[in-house]
């Protein structure tokens, strides 16, 4: 095991149609539904990737946090072990409910393929891995709340332990348009001292 | 000095038995727990699958605790995980975490108009709350390597010496949702799922409760647990990678970390879920790996697939395997049809077991894989 | 025929949710799966399921999808000859 400290490289928040990185807001819209939001943030950075457009919102949303904090960081043709550790509250709930409206009326029974397969947190992680192509650790994980402390041990263990040079963690919350995505990526340098307190504050900023 | 970490107490409720010695019993002697179903509310036409007796569930449930108002799968949960922390005589206190594995969990709320009860930190707070855990439950809701992921979290955990102990249960039921949605991916079999074999053509699906007692104390040790590997294969997100990718990684992880090599492996548990893809990509990963020779088995023949149960089910049964010595047949095999070699039981036989691989696979491009080795 | 084209063309950009495509720019004869509009294994099942919920089309082997949905040309004949509604 290697002892030291972590730092946070760099953070970004989404929510209530803004989105902040490292601290400062980058864009914004007027008050507006996820979907159009998420299409115009989508628009803003420039992305150009038409799957984005058939992910559901929590993928969206995580998609959006891990471009920001990715897009520079890594050569997507250089090895890269960037580690996944994402939770959040409602897991797939908000494509969980819809899909089972597509399978609650006998008369009018279309089970969704696209719809199903998002009806699972992970997929989100998936989507981000390929998108960077990251061949990486990755675990999702359900907790009532923001859970500071079980984040910052869980990409300590994987850092010291070898399993990933460095950590995009992420509480990515979405149900029935009141979502919240907080991401920061975990390395063995930067600004910011990794640790609960000032996860804690960057959260609640 | 790194701290030893071993899986000390297992436990499972499946529809071929309430706790481990049945479910064996009823492995050696090919009885499987699929059956033909005529549910429709659960699905519009009859259907294969593995289902655990209602009738058996409340009976079971009510001998244990006269406490009312739990769902079925709590109910499956509950019962996995009673005599295992009974057993184990470990305090519920800080030092002592536990983890929830699950997919789905209790999904069917979404039929009522009580759809608090489907968040899944809500399920761990009724498990919580049954038997008094002192500390923040974890879920892991990872597709279908929640369960084999949740003993990698525990043995992580334990060894940066956060706990010394970690009580961990798996669960998921068969229900409409998950019953229409693998239908519209095509991907249920109309017949009973027959891994590995030119014939296969998609799931049956299961459902089990599983649980374990992770921990540093080695004393009375079932098993111990020497490396582990989460890696994606940043591919696709339903259909696996086609050179077996984030497989690969994740057991060259555990085998690099348990400092053995492929050839020392004794048994495989894999996930062989029946499907053309998935068996096709562990056939190909493994052998890449060197692996094509280790006798392996696949249990979604004897219990479908059960989902965020099946890793720490199939973990719960290969742990017999190495204790008793013993290689089990891997139910619904017959005629090879991957273009790899493998090494299929297709009979049971005995087999000294020192080091077993589990391995998992699921939707959103994850793996995991774990190496385990026998202790005395 | 031309109708059901044009109409298939606007399905297929709402249902598979191909944004910045429009009718116009798909073409009768283009490949749908593989290099030309890129469609993958998802969007092949969920074309299944509108034939199905459109057109009262129950697909008995989902193999025959691959031949189905080459084109919408391909598809607006196959259609032609099988809707129910």
């Amino acid at each position: 095991m290697t002892a030291g400290k972590t730092y946070i490289k760099s953070f970004c928040t989404i929510q209530n149609n803004q989105v902040w990185l490292n601290g400062d807001v980058v864009f914004g819209t007027e008050s507006t539904v996820f979907s159009d939001f998420s299409k115009k943030a989508y628009q803003h950075l420039e992305i150009n990737y038409p799957k984005f457009f058939k992910m559901d919102n929590l993928s969206k949303l995580a998609f959006l946090g891990a471009e920001l904090l990715l897009k520079t960081e890594n050569n997507s043709s250089e090895e890269n072990n960037t580690a996944l550790v994402f939770a959040n509250k409602s897991s797939s709930l908000d494509t969980d409910v819809k899909y089972q409206n597509s399978i609650s009326d006998p008369e009018n029974y279309y089970p969704s393929p696209a719809v199903f397969v998002y009806t699972l947190p992970n997929i989100c992680l998936g989507e981000i891995s390929i998108r960077h192509q990251l061949k990486s650790e990755n675990s999702f994980f359900i907790f009532a709340d923001y859970n500071p402390i079980f984040m910052e041990n869980y990409s300590n263990i994987l850092l010291k332990t070898g399993k990933a040079d460095k950590v995009l963690c992420g509480w990515v919350e979405y149900y029935n348009e009141d979502y919240k995505a907080f991401l920061y990526l975990v390395d063995k340098e930067g600004e910011l001292e990794h640790n609960k307190e000032i996860l804690k504050q960057l959260y609640n900023q | 000095m790194i701290k030893e970490v071993y899986i000390t107490e297992t436990n499972c409720i499946t529809p071929i038995g309430f706790d481990v010695a049945s479910n064996i019993k009823n492995i050696r002697n090919a009885v499987s727990g699929i059956q033909l179903h005529d549910k429709p509310k659960l699905f519009n036409s009859p259907f294969y699958a593995s289902i655990i007796s209602d009738v058996d569930l409340d009976l079971a449930f009510a001998k244990m605790t006269t406490a009312v108002n739990y769902s079925r799968l709590e109910k499956m949960m509950i019962l996995a995980l009673e005599p295992i922390i009974k057993n184990s005589k470990v305090i519920l206190n800080e030092r002592t975490a536990f983890v929830l594995s699950t997919t789905k969990g209790n999904v069917t709320a979404l039929e009522t108009e009580n759809i608090e009860q489907a968040y899944l930190n809500q399920l761990a707070k009724n498990i919580v709350d049954f038997f008094g855990f002192k500390t923040e439950p974890i879920v892991v809701s990872n597709a279908c390597v929640s369960g084999i992921l949740a003993v990698s979290l525990a043995k992580r955990l334990v060894q940066a010496e956060l706990f010394d102990n970690v009580f961990i249960v798996a669960g998921d039921e068969v229900s409409k949702f998950v019953l229409s949605g693998f239908n519209s991916f095509q991907a249920m079999s109309e017949m009973p799922c027959k891994p590995y074999s030119v014939n296969r053509n998609g799931v049956t699906l299961g459902e089990a409760a599983a649980a374990v007692l992770v921990s540093s104390n080695g004393e009375n040790a079932k098993i111990k647990i020497l490396g582990d590997g989460s890696i994606n294969d940043a591919n696709h997100i339903s259909g696996p990678s086609r050179t077996g990718e984030g497989l690969y990684r994740s057991i060259e992880s555990a085998l690099a970390e348990a400092k053995i090599n492929s050839t020392q492996i004794d048994y495989i548990s894999a996930h062989g879920t029946a499907t053309p893809f998935n068996d096709e990509m562990e056939a190909i990963a493994l052998n890449r790996l060197g692996l094509g020779n280790a006798p392996l088995n696949s249990l979604k023949g004897f219990y479908g697939h059960t989902l965020g149960a099946s890793g720490l089910l199939e973990t719960v049964i290969g742990i017999q395997s190495v204790q008793e010595e013993e290689l089990f047949v891997s139910l619904g095999f017959d005629e090879i049809g991957v273009s790899q070699p493998i090494n299929i039981i297709e009979k049971n036989e005995d087999k000294n077991i020192r080091y077993f691989l589990k391995t998992a696979s699921g939707f959103g491009g994850c793996n995991t894989a774990i190496v385990f080795e026998k202790v005395n | 025929m031309e109708a059901l084209k044009q109409e298939l063309k606007g399905k297929i950009i709402e249902v598979l949710n191909l944004e910045d495509i429009a009718v116009a720019d798909i073409n009768d004869n283009d490949a749908l799966f593989g290099d030309g509009l890129g469609l993958d294994s998802i969007d092949a099942l969920e074309l299944i399921v509108m034939l199905d919920k459109d057109y009262g089309i129950k697909l008995v082997d989902p193999k025959e999808g691959k031949v189905i949905f080459k084109s919408i040309e391909t598809m607006a004949a196959y259609i032609n000859e099988n809707r129910v509604k």
